[in-house]
């Protein structure tokens, strides 16, 4: 495929630069513009989800089962005004959104659908992923200071004391990964999960693997730890003055940082795109324990629903509950846990370690 | 000891998994929804919905002027001024009801010894302004005249018990 868009741009004459410039634009949209596509959707199927679990219907007047409510609600929201307040910090007020969703979208860059279906092959990827998702919280504090309301820099201030607690625990639960993995790499962490189910690393990780997802919901203000929103308490949080396209980016980025966290649990933890059915004997060869990227979308969707699931499910956190539960549950249990690998890899334990890592070697 | 017990219990998470269980449940469960325009909820035969005014099967107006509605009203949302007709009947010249003060709480059918102001299954309108709102005696008696088979219906269903 990029072969044949190569060529072709040979033929019309593009230089060599501007050839390998418009492919890597061209991947950037293939990647994007199903992102946004499945963003729009997972808000559909979050009010869907959520609606069945309170016993109601959820949207199902826009289209053949509510399928076109994403679609009218975008066009509602771009055919709004962007209300700016005359206090705000006008730049700033502009500038958030921007800076809140550009990371969220930028860390994709390095996510590996399949064995080569990447778009960045980063050796330190993992890295870079942690880097970027840390920098989101800066859309969230900018835009709860230049909105210039108590409420919103409230939202800020909260938010930006949750996502550095659970930072910490987020980065020791991806230590524990890169230990096991020996690798940095998103991709060799992926192929260090090789060999069926039992060898992914949600099994010997399992404490780092509940940590990630819990840290990986408090980083993206959701449900219990949505506290930056917190609609009962401080109206929307950061993010109460805007409106139309400026608040439908903070959406997008939210949403598509929820996918992004989804997918890297899926990648770092269940194998990606490795299949459930590998070294199983009697269905080797078949395409059942062929490793392809629909294994990859179906454990990311199921990290997705997980998310709607503790959103209809738990009450919010109090705000002193979330500060006990990041510093004093999620930190020692990592760095416990940490040791435990570390030690299982020098002693060779389990078929995990000794086999895939070049740690030991 | 206990507490040592208390903390495994909560890093085994089970009660939040238990939590997880009961939404689980009922999302498969089937679903409460009236779909409004298109399905109706049911409706009792006693519903309190728009008032009316009733007839006689000749043609003639139920209300006396009695003023018991009136009287009876906690909103104090009728108003009724009366005369004598020159065939000798008393009957109303002017019957108020303020839907904005009305809180619908039937006290005025209760009251009527006629069966003349009734409260009627009809909850679907709506006023754009505050003079939308006044059921001036015309307006009573429209109602109660496009509504009169069912109106009737409903009295006879609840005879027993009123």
């Amino acid at each position: 495929m990029v072969e044949m868009i190569e060529s072709l741009l040979t033929f019309i004459g593009f230089p060599l630069w501007m050839q390998s410039v418009i492919i890597i634009l061209l991947k950037i949209v293939v990647i994007l513009l199903p992102l946004l596509g499945v963003v729009a959707y997972f808000t559909l199927l979050e009010r869907k989800v959520i609606a069945y679990m309170h016993v109601r219907i959820g949207p199902n007047r826009v289209g053949p089962r509510g399928l076109l409510q994403p679609i009218a609600d975008a066009a509602k929201l771009m055919f709004k005004e962007i209300v700016i307040p005359s206090g705000a910090d006008k730049p700033l007020f502009l500038i958030a959104p921007i800076i809140s969703m550009a990371p969220a979208l930028a860390a994709w860059a390095v996510i590996p659908f399949e064995a080569e279906m990447v778009l960045a092959d980063v050796d330190a990827s993992l890295l870079y992923v942690l880097a970027l998702t840390s920098v989101g919280v800066y859309g969230v504090i900018i835009a709860g200071w230049a909105s210039n309301s108590k409420y919103a820099l409230l939202g800020a201030m909260r938010s930006a004391a949750q996502i550095v607690s659970y930072e910490i625990a987020m980065g020791f639960a991806l230590v524990g990964v890169l230990m096991a993995a020996g690798s940095i790499n998103l991709g060799d962490i992926v192929t260090a999960q090789q060999g069926g189910v039992v060898h992914w690393f949600w099994l010997p990780l399992l404490p780092l693997f509940l940590v990630y997802f819990i840290s990986g919901v408090a980083e993206t203000n959701r449900a219990p730890f949505d506290v930056a929103e917190g609609e009962s308490e401080i109206v929307a949080g950061f993010h109460v003055d805007y409106s139309g396209m400026a608040f439908a980016v903070f959406f997008l980025a939210e949403y598509a940082n929820m996918i992004l966290v989804a997918m890297l649990a899926a990648l770092m933890f269940l194998g990606g795109w490795l299949s459930p059915f590998e070294g199983i004997g009697f269905l080797s060869g078949t395409f059942l324990a062929a490793p392809s990227i629909l294994w990859l979308f179906a454990k990311t969707s199921i990290f997705m629903v997980l998310y709607l699931w503790f959103r209809a499910s738990f009450p919010r956190y109090r705000y002193d509950q979330i500060m006990r539960l990041g510093w004093k549950v999620f930190i020692p249990i990592t760095i416990v846990w940490i040791a435990v690998v570390g030690i299982a890899i020098v002693a060779e334990i389990g078929p995990w370690f000794a086999t895939n890592t070049g740690v030991t070697g | 000891m206990g507490k040592m017990l208390q903390i495994l219990k909560s890093l085994t998470l089970s009660e939040l998994l238990g939590g997880m269980g009961v939404t689980g449940r009922y999302f498969f469960k089937r679903k409460f929804t009236v779909q409004y325009p298109d399905e109706r909820a049911p409706i009792s035969p006693r519903f309190r919905g728009l008032h009316a005014q009733r007839r006689y099967a000749n043609g003639e107006e139920r209300c006396i002027a009695c003023k018991l509605c009136e009287v009876a009203c906690p909103a104090l949302a009728i108003t009724i001024e009366s005369e004598q007709r020159k065939d000798g009947s008393r009957r109303t010249t002017r019957y108020d009801i303020d839907l904005t003060k009305c809180i619908f709480c039937g006290f005025c059918e209760e009251a009527c010894p006629v069966d003349a102001i009734v409260e009627t299954r009809v909850y679907e309108y709506h006023g754009e302004s505050r003079e939308d709102l006044l059921m001036t005696k015309e307006r009573l008696l429209a109602v109660g005249d496009a509504h009169e088979a069912q109106i009737a219906a409903d009295r006879a269903a609840d005879a027993r018990y009123r």
